[in-house]
């Protein structure tokens, strides 16, 4: 609690600095991340994020010490050569997109291990620092560090921001962006800079491993709230952040923890929880509004064999009869006449089902929207009589009281279906 | 001087072995699309290892097959859930996956860091130099050699009894997998099989290569190899010199700069492959008997 409480009150003007990092590194992977997920490259993301190793250590040795900007050139350098590999691949060679990131991501982490045993071996002391870009550690940066990373990011968001709109084409129109006159291959350029340009810096929090989940999954779990770009950008982003302070607070109360595992367990947390319980995409909200339009339509099924019972002069069905007519739905069934006898659609009565004036209304409307339909598809689709009545048993639970005024409009109020039998209407005799 | 010793025998043997039996099970999955998958279970065994590692007590336990098995297929369960049922697209489920099932590896191997003799580097790089005095010894003292090159003989062993028994079933189904349901072939669980596969070759490798690595040794030499041809008996062919070719040069390389023989074994590969790609690609002056579209069109 002490510790809690000393690093979320920021006593510490360096925790300060370094939650400050962090937020601006989050919202910056976050932001070019979700345009990545958008333009379904979700992986090119991990290939890139792998690819810097080999840059990394080629800056540390040209530098011999951990220089921010060393560093950061080198890592923009391997990972551009990454990015250039693969779409070179695509366009050469007949492998498929997946082979091709697989191969770039462990040829180029193989060739970083290379330069990294070869620099453990020569027993430099900062070499305890480059180990942080495999797994990350955000306690671990630097001050000074912190101010090239943090202005970075900063480019990042400012980029993005302004070229809001182009970067919207690039993901979801290209073709289009292209014909109206926008460059978009340079836009396409840039956007891989950003990229690379985010890896470089996430990595420092999170490490190159697992930097492909501060670059996916904000995206991925933001995309389940909204369907609106703005909306999206912001979610990634606030996940990002809160990720990313969770993942610090825990490596600064246990030492040697390394902070990345921990940002994406949050992270992965999180858009789990956006998964299953996010209202109209989540697991859960689709599974029970699935559940209540499967009870409506058998509902609306038994309503329909009862009325077609009256039409062959039968006043009502005996339970048995309409349980057969559904053999592998019985409980189902069962249900559905419990719930319209509690609405008082119908009255059961020692096992004999019978409609009640409002289960009659009801029920004819939907063996009206059900005919209606199928003279549609008859009449102006020029289907077969007997092809349409599977189309018609889907419409019929769909159809809105709106778009049947239109068919009947349309239809000119016709009497008759395609198989010759009476539509139903409220002001028939019956 | 580099001769032969029994060292090198040693090392570049059990190298070959496992860059075999990788590659093996790596042209099935990348005739599948599913090389990335391939990538996101070698991850995500991780937290297998380290739990199984946890409850045996040793890395020879049969525990530490059984967990990295189960994550395996726990991995790709999950990337099925996430597709097919939360509606997630594919490569954003295989990134989601594998890093969560990484990290809390991770996390566990720092939180039992004192009860289990595994690091975080000996997940990255592996320790083949040292396979030569990690012996395998009987009750009665006797030596039968290094350890690890007889789980890469039995893992090879296993892995061709595998595509032998099942070669008409994963062709089809790699190929095209709606004619091999009509066929009456249960795809999903060939697909499984080939998964769990993956998975204990993965943790069979990882204590040699590195679990990162494997990766390398599932994708590379099999991509390589498709590069040259289509055939599945030649690409299989290709694929076995082409691990046993980057084991003996990748060991001489790393044993000249003093690095990793893992990784000169990745980056041995990876030159091969970018060799080939030069070679073989649609505007290359080296390939013969077809013409490139510029050709065709300018003639």
């Amino acid at each position: 609690m002490e510790d809690f409480l000393y690093f979320f009150s920021f006593q510490d003007s360096s925790i300060l600095f370094i939650v400050m990092g962090i937020t601006l590194l989050g919202i910056g992977s976050a932001y070019v991340g979700t345009f990545s997920f958008l333009d379904n490259k979700a992986l090119l993301g991990d290939a890139i994020s792998h690819a810097v190793l080999p840059g990394i250590c080629l800056g540390f040795i040209l530098a011999g010490e951990k220089n921010p900007f060393y560093i950061v050139g080198g890592a923009i350098f391997s990972g551009a050569l990454a990015t250039f590999l693969s779409s070179w691949l695509k366009e050469n060679t007949k492998l498929s997109e997946d082979s091709i990131i697989a191969v770039i991501l462990s040829v180029f982490f193989g060739f970083g291990i290379v330069l990294l045993t070869m620099i453990q071996k020569t027993g430099n002391p900062e070499m305890a620092g480059l180990n942080q870009f495999i797994f990350g550690n955000a306690i671990g940066i630097l001050e000074e560090d912190l101010w090239v990373y943090g202005s970075l990011s900063l480019l990042i968001i400012l980029t993005l921001s302004l070229l809001l709109k182009e970067f919207s084409l690039l993901v979801f129109n290209a073709e289009y962006g292209k014909a109206i006159g926008f460059p978009m291959k340079g836009i396409r350029v840039v956007f891989n800079i950003l990229m690379i340009l985010s890896v470089v810096i996430g990595i420092q929090a999170i490490g190159v491993v697992l930097m492909a989940a501060l670059l996916i999954t904000p995206g991925a779990a933001a995309r389940f709230w909204t369907d609106r770009l703005g909306t999206l950008l912001i979610l990634a982003a606030l996940f990002a952040i809160i990720s990313g302070i969770v993942g610090t607070y825990i490596s600064f109360i246990i030492p040697q923890m390394p902070t990345g595992p921990w940002v994406v367990v949050s992270l992965s947390t999180l858009a789990l929880i956006s998964f299953l319980f996010a209202p109209k995409k989540g697991v859960l909200f689709r599974f029970i509004s699935r559940q209540s339009y499967l009870k409506k339509t058998h509902k609306e099924h038994v309503l329909k064999s009862l009325y077609k019972a009256m039409e062959k002069q039968k006043s009502g069905l005996q339970i048995q009869e309409l349980l057969s007519m559904y053999p592998v739905h019985k409980t189902e069934t069962l249900k559905s006449i419990k719930t319209l006898n509690k609405i008082n659609q119908l009255t059961v009565k020692e096992g004999f089902i019978e409609l009640n004036e409002s289960g009659k209304k009801e029920a004819k409307r939907i063996v009206r929207l059900h005919r209606l339909w199928e003279l549609y598809l008859n009449e102006y689709m020029n289907i077969a009589p007997d092809h349409v009545h599977d189309s018609a048993e889907k419409l019929e639970h769909l159809i809105t009281p709106e778009l049947e005024e239109l068919l009947d409009n349309r239809l000119n109020y016709p009497k008759l279906d395609p198989h010759q039998e009476n539509i139903p209407r409220d002001h028939d005799d019956h | 001087m580099m001769t032969i010793d029994t060292n090198a025998f040693l090392i570049i043997f059990t190298a070959s072995l496992i860059a075999i039996s990788c590659g093996l099970l790596g042209v099935f999955m990348m005739l599948r699309k599913m090389s990335m998958t391939g990538d996101a279970i070698s991850h995500a065994v991780l937290p297998g290892i380290v739990i199984g590692f946890f409850i045996s007590g040793t890395q020879r336990g049969i525990e530490v097959i059984i967990g990295a098995g189960l994550l395996g297929i726990l991995a790709t369960l999950i990337i099925d859930w996430l597709r097919k049922k939360a509606k997630v697209q594919l490569d954003a489920s295989i990134g989601i996956t594998f890093t969560l099932l990484f990290a809390i590896g991770i996390i566990l191997i720092n939180m039992l860091a004192y009860k289990v003799d595994l690091d975080q580097e000996c997940v990255l790089y592996g320790e083949i130099a040292y396979l030569p005095i990690d012996l395998w010894i009987t009750k009665s003292g006797f030596s039968l050699g290094p350890r690890i090159t007889w789980l890469a003989v039995l893992n090879l062993l296993l892995v061709i009894t595998f595509i032998w028994l099942l070669f008409k079933e994963l062709k089809l189904t790699s190929f095209d997998e709606s004619f091999g349901i009509v066929l009456g072939i249960p795809a999903g669980a060939i697909n499984l099989a080939l998964m769990s596969m993956v998975s204990y070759t993965t943790v069979s490798s990882f204590e040699a290569v590195g679990a990162i690595l494997v990766v390398a040794l599932l994708v590379v030499p099999p991509a390589t190899a498709f590069l040259w041809t289509k055939q599945i008996k030649s690409l299989i062919k290709l694929t076995i010199g082409i691990g046993i070719g980057i084991s003996v040069i990748g060991y001489y390389l790393a044993f000249w700069l003093d690095s990793s023989i893992a990784g000169m074994m990745v980056s041995v590969a990876g030159f091969v492959f970018l060799t080939s790609a030069v070679l073989t690609s649609k505007k290359s002056k080296f390939k013969f008997g077809t013409q490139s579209k510029e050709e065709a069109f300018s003639s």
